[in-house]
C-alpha cells in the first residue's frame, strides 16, 4: 500500500538575528492510510515544525524547508498557497494545541465551521450550517442547534476543542494533524477527547499524525510512533515495538518517567538529567550524548542506524550492548 | 444588546452631570477670585459687577448657584457675554456647531477609509516596497503640522493654481451651510477635510498595521489558514475584525476632541466659524460664559463620542456585550 504522506530528508531553518538556525534535521517519515502516527518528543524538539512547514503553514518569509514530501503520491512540499488551499482544511485538516486561541474570538462556532464547509464545497449556507450541526452533535456537544450560535468564549475549554475537532472533520480529512490535542484540557477531559478523537477518525477513515510530548497519549492512541530529540527522528517502530524493547536511550528515559500501575510506588520518579542542546548546534555527534547515561566516546561522532524491519533507532547502541544496558521487560 | 447601550447611555448622562459639576466649582469656586468680576470681564464698572452678583446669585449657597447657572445654560438660554455687550452666548454655540460638525464628520470619513486602506494594505503587503512606501507616508503626514498644510493648500488652490484646471472650482475662504447649498458645501470643505485627516490617516494607518501584524501571530489566524480560506477573507474577516478595538478607541477620543474644539488651527487656517475658533476668541478676551459654554458643549461630545465607542465595542467584539 502506498503512504498517504510520505516525507523524506525533511530540513526546516529558520532565520534568526544571528543567522539561520536549523530545527528539523533529516526527518523522514511515513502515514500510511487509517493509521495513527505518534511524534513524540519535548518542546522544541521540532515536532510541531515538520508539520506545520510540511503544511505551508511556517512564516515563509523566514523559513527554509528543504527535502520531499508527497501526499497522495504529488509533491506538497513548497507548493503556492493557491494550490495548498485546496488541500488544507479539506484533505488535511489541523486540531491545534490550544483550544483557547485556536477559534477567532469574534465569530459563532457554526458560522467558523459553515466557513470551512464553504470554502471547498458549493453548498448553502443553510446545508453547511445543517452539518456544522450534526458535526457538533458527532463530537458530544450537548444541545448542538445552540451551540452553533455561540461565540468561542462561551464555551468550556473542553468544549472548544471539541468544536474545533468538529471543524477539522468538516470536510472530511484524509489525514488529521493533531498538535497536542488535549494538552491544554483537564485531565478527566483529555480521556473523553481522545475516546471521541480515535473513534471519529476511524469513521471519517482519517489518518492521524498525533504530536505529543505524553507516552500515556502515545500508548492510548497510536499504531505507530516516532522519537524526536533535537530536530531529528532518534527512534521509530510500532508502538508494541517502542514500548516492549525500546532502542534509544532517550526512549528509555522516556518511558522510564511514567508511573509504573503495579508494584511498589516509587518515591521519586526517575527524570532525564540536563537539557536539550540549544538549537543551531553544529556538532555531527549525537544530540543527546551529553545527556546519555550509556555515552561512550563514539557518540561524538554521527550515530549510525539500527534497523530491523520497520524499527529504527539513530544510535551506536546494538542488541548486545542495549541488552547489557537494560534487559528488555518481561511482558507481564 | 440594547440593555448595554441603556445602561451606557445612562452612565452618559451620570458622567455629564459630573462635568457641568467640575467645571461650575472651578470657574465659580476658585478660592480667591470674585465669579462675578470674571464674569464682567476687564475693566468692568463696580455696578456691573454688583448687577452681576445679584443676577448669579454668587451671594447664595453654591447649589443655588450652580441651578442658577444651569438655567440659564440650558432652559432659559439667556446667558450673555458682558465683553461682547450683551451677545447672547448659546445661540453663538449653536451657530457653531453646524460648521465644526462638518468639518470633522467629513475628515473622519476621509480618515477612516484612509487609513483603513493604508493598515490593511501594508500588513498584507509585510516587509515589501509597499509597506515601507505607505509607513515612511504616514510618517510624512503625522509629522507636517496642520497649520503648514493647511497654508501650503491655501497657497496652491487659492492663489497659484487656481487660475488652472485643478482648482478653479475652489471658492473663497469659509463655510458655505449645508442648507444653502450641497455642492457648495461639499466644495467649501473638500480641501479641510483632506488637511484635517492627512494626519490622523498617518497615525491610525500606522496603529492599525501594528495591530493587524500582531494578530498574525494568533493561533487562530492559523487555524483560518489551516482551514483553506483565502487570505483576502483570512484578512478581513479574521485579523481585521479583532484588530479594530484599538482603531475604534482611538477615533472616539479624537473625534470627541476634535468636535469639542481641537480642530481650532484649521478652522483658523480656511476661516471656517467653529467651536475652536469661538472658543480661542473667548479665550483671548477672558470671556467667561462663551468659556463655559464651549467647555460644557466640548464635553459633551468626548462623552457622547465615548458611548458611542462602548457601543460600537459591543458590535465589533461578542466578548464585551453584558
Amino acid at each position: 500500500m502506498s503512504p498517504l504522506l510520505d516525507v523524506r530528508n525533511l530540513r526546516v531553518a529558520f532565520a534568526t538575528d544571528g543567522g539561520p538556525v536549523t530545527a528539523v534535521h533529516d526527518v523522514s517519515f511515513t502515514v500510511q492510510p487509517g493509521e495513527v502516527l505518534a511524534i513524540v518528543g519535548e518542546s522544541g524538539s521540532g515536532k510541531s515544525v515538520s508539520l506545520l512547514s510540511v503544511l505551508g503553514l511556517v512564516d515563509r518569509r523566514r523559513t527554509v524547508v528543504e527535502g520531499q514530501a508527497t501526499f497522495r503520491g504529488e509533491p506538497i512540499l513548497n507548493l503556492s498557497e493557491r494550490v495548498l488551499r485546496r488541500i488544507r482544511g479539506r484533505e488535511i485538516a489541523l486540531i491545534s494545541q490550544d483550544p483557547m486561541t485556536a477559534l477567532t474570538p469574534v465569530h459563532r462556532i457554526g458560522d467558523q465551521i459553515a466557513e470551512q464547509i464553504r470554502a471547498h464545497e458549493r453548498v448553502s449556507r443553510q446545508a453547511a450550517r445543517d452539518r456544522a450541526v450534526s458535526l457538533l452533535r458527532d463530537v458530544n456537544i450537548p444541545m448542538p442547534e445552540r451551540a452553533v450560535d455561540r461565540y468561542p468564549h462561551e464555551l468550556s475549554g473542553g468544549m472548544r476543542q471539541r468544536a474545533v475537532i468538529a471543524m477539522a472533520l468538516s470536510c472530511n480529512p484524509a489525514l488529521l494533524v493533531a498538535d497536542e490535542p488535549t494538552t491544554a484540557l483537564d485531565t478527566t477531559v483529555q480521556a473523553q477527547v481522545l475516546d471521541m478523537l480515535r473513534r471519529l477518525s476511524a469513521q471519517h477513515d482519517s489518518s492521524v499524525v498525533l504530536i505529543t510530548h505524553d507516552m500515556g497519549v502515545v500508548a492510548e492512541m497510536a499504531t505507530r510512533v516516532a522519537v524526536m530529540y533535537a530536530g531529528r527522528i532518534v527512534e521509530t517502530g510500532t508502538v508494541a515495538e517502542l514500548f516492549d524493547d525500546p532502542w534509544h536511550p532517550y526512549t528509555w528515559g522516556l518511558l522510564d518517567s511514567i508511573p509504573p500501575l503495579t508494584g511498589a510506588r516509587p518515591r521519586r520518579l526517575p527524570s532525564i538529567a540536563g537539557m536539550p542542546p540549544p538549537p543551531g548546534r553544529t556538532e555531527p555527534g549525537c544530540p543527546f550524548a551529553p545527556r546519555c547515561r550509556a555515552a561512550m566516546p563514539v557518540c561524538y561522532l554521527p550515530p549510525p542506524e539500527q534497523v530491523a524491519g520497520g524499527h529504527r533507532a539513530l544510535c551506536v547502541l546494538d542488541a548486545p550492548a542495549r541488552a547489557a544496558l537494560r534487559p528488555p521487560r518481561v511482558a507481564a | 444588546m440594547l440593555a448595554t447601550i441603556v445602561a451606557r447611555l445612562g452612565q452618559m448622562v451620570f458622567v455629564m452631570f459630573g462635568i457641568s459639576v467640575l467645571v461650575f466649582l472651578i470657574f465659580f469656586a476658585t478660592p480667591g477670585s470674585d465669579p462675578a468680576a470674571r464674569i464682567a470681564g476687564r475693566n468692568a464698572s463696580p455696578e456691573t459687577v454688583a448687577q452681576i452678583r445679584e443676577d448669579f446669585g454668587f451671594d447664595r449657597p453654591l447649589p443655588v448657584q450652580y441651578a442658577v447657572m444651569m438655567k440659564r445654560l440650558f432652559v432659559t438660554q439667556d446667558l450673555t457675554s458682558f465683553v461682547n455687550r450683551g451677545q447672547k452666548v448659546i445661540p453663538e454655540v449653536l451657530d457653531a456647531i453646524p460648521a465644526t460638525l462638518s468639518l470633522v464628520s467629513g475628515a473622519a470619513v476621509l480618515w477612516v477609509l484612509g487609513s483603513l486602506t493604508v493598515g490593511v494594505a501594508a500588513a498584507a503587503l509585510r516587509d515589501t516596497a509597499v509597506d515601507r512606501g505607505l509607513m515612511i507616508l504616514s510618517l510624512i503626514g503625522i509629522s507636517a503640522p496642520v497649520f503648514w498644510l493647511g497654508e501650503v493648500m491655501n497657497l496652491l488652490s487659492q492663489s497659484r493654481y487656481h487660475d488652472t484646471w485643478l482648482f478653479s472650482w475652489v471658492p473663497g475662504l469659509g463655510y458655505v451651510p449645508l442648507s444653502d447649498s450641497v455642492s457648495g458645501w461639499f466644495k467649501a470643505l473638500v480641501i479641510p477635510w483632506i488637511t484635517l485627516a492627512v494626519l490622523y490617516i498617518g497615525i491610525y494607518g500606522r496603529v492599525l498595521r501594528a495591530n493587524l501584524i500582531e494578530a498574525y501571530s494568533e493561533d487562530y489566524i492559523r487555524t483560518a489558514r489551516a482551514k483553506g480560506l483565502s487570505p483576502t477573507r483570512i484578512m478581513l474577516r479574521h485579523a481585521l475584525r479583532t484588530s479594530l478595538l484599538p482603531f475604534v478607541t482611538m477615533f472616539g477620543l479624537d473625534f470627541g476632541a476634535l468636535v469639542g474644539g481641537a480642530a481650532l488651527l484649521t478652522e483658523v487656517v480656511f476661516g471656517i466659524n467653529g467651536i475652536g475658533r469661538l472658543t480661542f476668541h473667548a479665550l483671548q478676551n477672558l470671556d467667561l460664559p462663551v468659556i463655559l459654554a464651549t467647555v460644557i458643549y466640548a464635553s459633551f461630545f468626548v462623552v457622547a463620542a465615548n458611548a458611542l465607542v462602548d457601543v460600537l465595542y459591543a458590535v465589533i467584539d461578542p466578548r464585551v456585550r453584558a
